[in-house]
């Protein structure tokens, strides 16, 4: 089975589409950055609270509201959450309602407002953040309900705690249901210590504005350095200009993920971020694939012009970038599809990087290689065509005949320690 | 060739067993549960994955330097009234961003000279500087601050390691996190009670014994403190909110004594116990030269005595918990009341042995994950692993035939090389990790590509089956290489720069490429080559 075969496309030929596309969608997402969603940060770096509550039966959105706004939070966002099955929401409150000076203030106020019955004197066994094994332990030595030593009550309290998490799914009901795991007089004994509300926090997180910032820094060094490092890394292995090229490639994709982001006003996570910068090693991994053939090319095509050995190479590399990409892609969007909500960010991130990633290397890299081609040699008319790449398999020099430029010839030597790589 | 092949299929399938042995290490059977608990006994899941919660709190490292210039100025005064030299004011400006300075005004520059003596013999990491109108200022050198706040941090994260260890949490994580930012990272995983464990981390726990003024049912408010001596507090004290102890759970205002008989350090041991009526407390005993000094005070103020200050003020993190008369002398130990049950007595017990924190901390971010919401983020992460898996695996199979196998054999080996790897290292699988694993397939196909699609072009040129085989592996191994060493410089980048979740998958990125260039180049090529080698010659190669 085969998709491409000789294929022979002038990709060049079609670079002023490629540019009006890159132009249209950079400029919107720079333009969405600037006057519409900004660039939505995420609650790491934003700072803020978002708190996960499942509730017992389906979640009243308009009641949770109400409720919210009674206790003052009036700017709290309720949105459902994951599979709507198991009725739940998350609530933020933004970093102006998040006190850096007592940082669960927001999430017990959440929960203090969630609270439609509590009881006097009472706990509520589904959400009282001091509730766990000890706590639940040391009630039951007090009221010691199975007349017992207290070392007894240690594997009794995590049995209860173990259902609630497991088998409830984090939210008894009713303390009953405790029945399935414990004796009667247990449940009857934590009854005067305990209820239950119909819902509870499955998890929460809170930044303070300090560490939030802390991470922008991270992250943006995280960006920088390691475009840096694949520039010098080429440098290296190629030529700076094709350094270059990918660099700028890179950042092309970069720039229209994040303004994808920005466009359909989803979070910039941590672990969006990790996307970005795993898009960019991949996108980059597309890029020296044509630019290894193009190399290889340039030895082997001492007569053509530099843009039919790109357009060539492409041609031949065609068949692997589909595939590879298409691959990635299809696994990529098992995560988007299947990976779910905490995922979520972090596979769009991939699911567009890779799109952008693999028309960037065909439509932006390689055309910018002969781009520059065409500038050097309408400045200096008589140079070489290309600085011809250091790497090769023991092969001759290229550029020969074309050029007297030191940097058209790769000295031999070099050129044979190379070969070893 | 026959034994060179056998040779490496033999090294091929050690490896596999090593590796499976680091997935799996010795199960206890085959069936479907006893390998689930065998892979969980040695791939430690994330906090993101089993629940837990993690915190990142900043610790007041002003509050260490401020306890020590304190105690530099309570010296200096003690000192230049020793030489008897004249002052007007020691006093530290902005003791909240510079807490390291001190003003000391109205000593005139005749008697500069020994106030320089008494700088230079006791207090040899200030410097003093003389300024104009007899003001001097004292400054704490700049290395000793910095040496003062690293040691700061470090004493924190060792009282919070005493701290989670008597919790019973197992395998904590506290750590500084970032350079200099003198911040401490804690994880601790499987924990329900999210507000109960952040009390006890964030405690102080500094606990004093202070001299008690007036009377054993101190005042309602300041004013009334103030106003009971005439607008001015009597020198050498502070006033103090806090219990009565006992029944009596209202705010109450103390006047107590400004300079603690007995410090925080001067604990020797607490445990949980009961009062008189059977109620829960706390009782302590004191360090031997501690309980000498309470011994001391003890006898020259009580009841029997002279001195009506005669009261003992129990001071914890500032708040007074119990203040009574004393009747007799007490030398070395003590109990703490007021409305305990029996966890917090326990729970108080513990912070007073596990020693106090040298400084204040503040929590920076909070994020707990319930064990639930790890449960679905597992069922979600091994979802989406087994659906792009396996469309790969039928994808590859379709398309290249016979090499299909190949790279699916390739890729099932570099996943188990992954994940043995994981095992062997200890390392933590975390839900952006899972991701980093599907990744890995994504990518490690693409070697596979890269040399297949080489050897078709190879075999389109004409070229017999071996030698397609050897130009393809021999053409694509530089264009592999390269791809491999860009994408794991980023992925160490990120292990560097990142935090956290995104740690873990630069770590199983970088594991996955790694062994990507084993199983897609070595393991690959010895398939193709024990197959070429049961080929008659010039039959077609499946690909």
């Amino acid at each position: 089975m085969e998709f491409f075969r000789n294929t022979n496309i002038d990709f060049l030929g079609k670079k002023w589409y490629f540019l009006s596309f890159s132009l249209i969608f950079s400029v919107a997402g720079i333009l969405s950055m600037i006057f519409w969603h900004h660039i939505p940060l995420g609650v790491d770096f934003r700072g803020g609270t978002l708190v996960y509550v499942k509730f017992a039966e389906t979640p009243n959105i308009s009641r949770i509201r109400a409720d919210l706004d009674h206790a003052g939070l009036h700017n709290a966002k309720i949105q459902r959450y994951g599979d709507p099955v198991n009725d739940e929401v998350v609530i933020s409150l933004d970093l102006k309602e998040t006190s850096e000076a007592d940082l669960s203030k927001g999430k017990n106020q959440i929960i203090a407002a969630l609270e439609t019955n509590p009881q006097q004197g009472k706990e509520d066994l589904n959400n009282s953040d001091k509730i766990g094994v000890a706590e639940v332990r040391s009630k039951l030595v007090e009221r010691d309900p199975l007349h017992t030593n207290p070392e007894d009550y240690d594997r009794v309290a995590r049995q209860i705690m173990d259902y609630r998490n497991k088998n409830a799914g984090g939210v008894l009901k009713n303390i009953d249901e405790l029945k399935a795991v414990v004796p009667g007089t247990v449940v009857d004994s934590l009854k005067q210590d305990f209820y239950t509300s119909n819902f509870g926090v499955k998890g929460a997180d809170i930044v303070g504005p300090q560490v939030g910032d802390q991470l922008k820094r991270q992250a943006w060094l995280a960006v920088i350095f390691s475009l840096i490092g694949m520039l010098v890394y080429l440098w290296f292995r190629f030529e700076l200009i094709y350094g270059v090229a990918a660099v700028v490639a890179v950042f092309h994709d970069t720039l229209i993920t994040v303004g994808a982001f920005s466009l359909t006003n989803k979070e910039i996570s941590l672990t969006v971020i990790a996307a970005i910068l795993t898009l960019v090693g991949y996108s980059m991994n597309d890029t020296i694939v044509v630019f290894d053939r193009i190399r290889e090319n340039i030895k082997l095509m001492r007569r053509e012009g530099l843009a039919e050995i790109v357009n060539r190479s492409i041609n031949q590399t065609l068949s692997r970038t589909i595939l590879t990409s298409g691959l990635t892609f299809l696994t990529v969007l098992s995560l988007y599809l299947f990976g779910g909500e905490v995922l979520n960010g972090f596979s769009f991130a991939l699911v567009i990087g890779i799109l952008i990633g693999t028309y960037s290397s065909i439509a932006v890299a390689a055309p910018m290689l002969v781009a520059y081609q065409d500038w050097r040699s309408k400045k200096a008319p008589g140079m070489a065509p290309i600085p011809a790449p250091q790497a090769g398999k023991g092969q001759a020099p290229g550029g020969k005949g074309q050029g007297t430029s030191g940097k058209g010839q790769t000295p031999a030597g070099k050129g044979k320690v190379r070969a070893k790589v | 060739m026959q034994k060179n092949l056998l040779t490496k299929s033999a090294v091929i399938i050690g490896i596999l067993l090593v590796f499976l042995y680091g997935i799996f290490g010795l199960p206890k059977g085959f069936s479907g549960d006893a390998l689930k608990q065998a892979i969980l006994g040695r791939i430690h899941l994330g906090l993101d994955l089993e629940g837990g919660l993690h915190l990142i709190l900043q610790v007041m490292v002003n509050d260490a330097v401020n306890a020590e210039t304190d105690h530099a100025v309570e010296l200096l005064k003690d000192e230049l009234a020793k030489a008897k030299v004249a002052y007007a004011d020691i006093s530290k400006p902005d003791p909240a961003n510079d807490p390291g300075r001190v003003v000391i005004k109205g000593v005139s520059l005749d008697a500069g000279s020994q106030l320089r003596g008494i700088v230079s013999d006791k207090l040899n990491e200030y410097d003093l500087v003389g300024g104009q109108d007899n003001t001097w200022t004292l400054t704490m050198k700049p290395s000793v601050q910095n040496d003062l706040k690293t040691r700061t941090v470090e004493q924190s994260i060792e009282a919070i390691r005493n701290r989670v260890d008597q919790l019973g949490v197992s395998e904590p994580q506290i750590q500084e996190n970032g350079m200099g930012n003198n911040q401490i990272l804690v994880q601790l995983p499987g924990i329900d009670d999210v507000g109960r464990v952040k009390d006890i981390i964030q405690s102080t726990a500094r606990l004093e014994l202070r001299q008690g003024f007036d009377n054993a049912s101190g005042y309602d408010s300041e004013q009334a403190a103030l106003a009971a001596h005439g607008g001015v507090l009597p020198p050498g004290t502070v006033m103090m909110h806090g219990i009565a102890g006992g029944n009596d759970k209202s705010d109450r205002v103390f006047i107590v004594g400004r300079i603690p008989v007995v410090g925080g350090t001067d604990i020797r041991d607490a445990r949980p116990s009961n009062d008189q009526n059977g109620r829960p407390n706390v009782s302590f005993n004191l360090t031997a030269a501690a309980g000498n000094k309470f011994g001391a005070f003890t006898s020259a103020h009580n009841e029997k005595g002279t001195d009506p200050n005669h009261f003992l003020a129990v001071v914890l993190d500032n708040k007074v918990r119990e203040f009574a008369s004393i009747r007799d002398e007490i030398r070395d130990t003590g109990e703490i009341e007021g409305g305990f049950d029996e966890q917090s007595a326990k729970d108080l017990a513990m912070l007073l042995r596990s020693g106090a924190l040298p400084a204040s901390l503040h929590y920076l971010t909070e994020r707990s994950v319930g064990p639930s919401l790890g449960a679905d983020s597992i069922r979600a992460g091994v979802r989406a692993a087994v659906f792009g898996l396996a469309a790969v695996l039928i994808f590859m199979l379709i398309y290249y035939k016979g090499a299909g196998i190949n790279a699916d054999v390739a890729l099932i080996l570099n996943l188990v090389i992954l994940l043995g790897f994981m095992g062997f290292t200890g390392s933590v699988l975390t839900l952006p990790g899972i991701a980093g694993v599907i990744l890995t397939v994504g990518m490690g196909v693409d070697s596979n590509v890269l040399i297949f699609e080489r050897i078709r072009e190879e075999l389109r040129n004409n070229k017999a089956p071996a030698a397609a085989v050897d130009q393809g592996f021999d053409r694509a191994w530089t264009t592999i290489l390269d791809t491999h060493v860009t994408t794991i410089v980023s992925a160490i980048i990120l292990f560097f720069v990142g935090s956290g979740p995104v740690r873990g998958f630069a770590v199983t990125l970088t594991f996955g490429l790694l062994a990507n260039l084993f199983t897609a180049v070595f393991v690959s090529r010895v398939i193709f080559d024990s197959i070429l080698s049961r080929k008659q010659r010039g039959e077609a190669l499946s690909i």
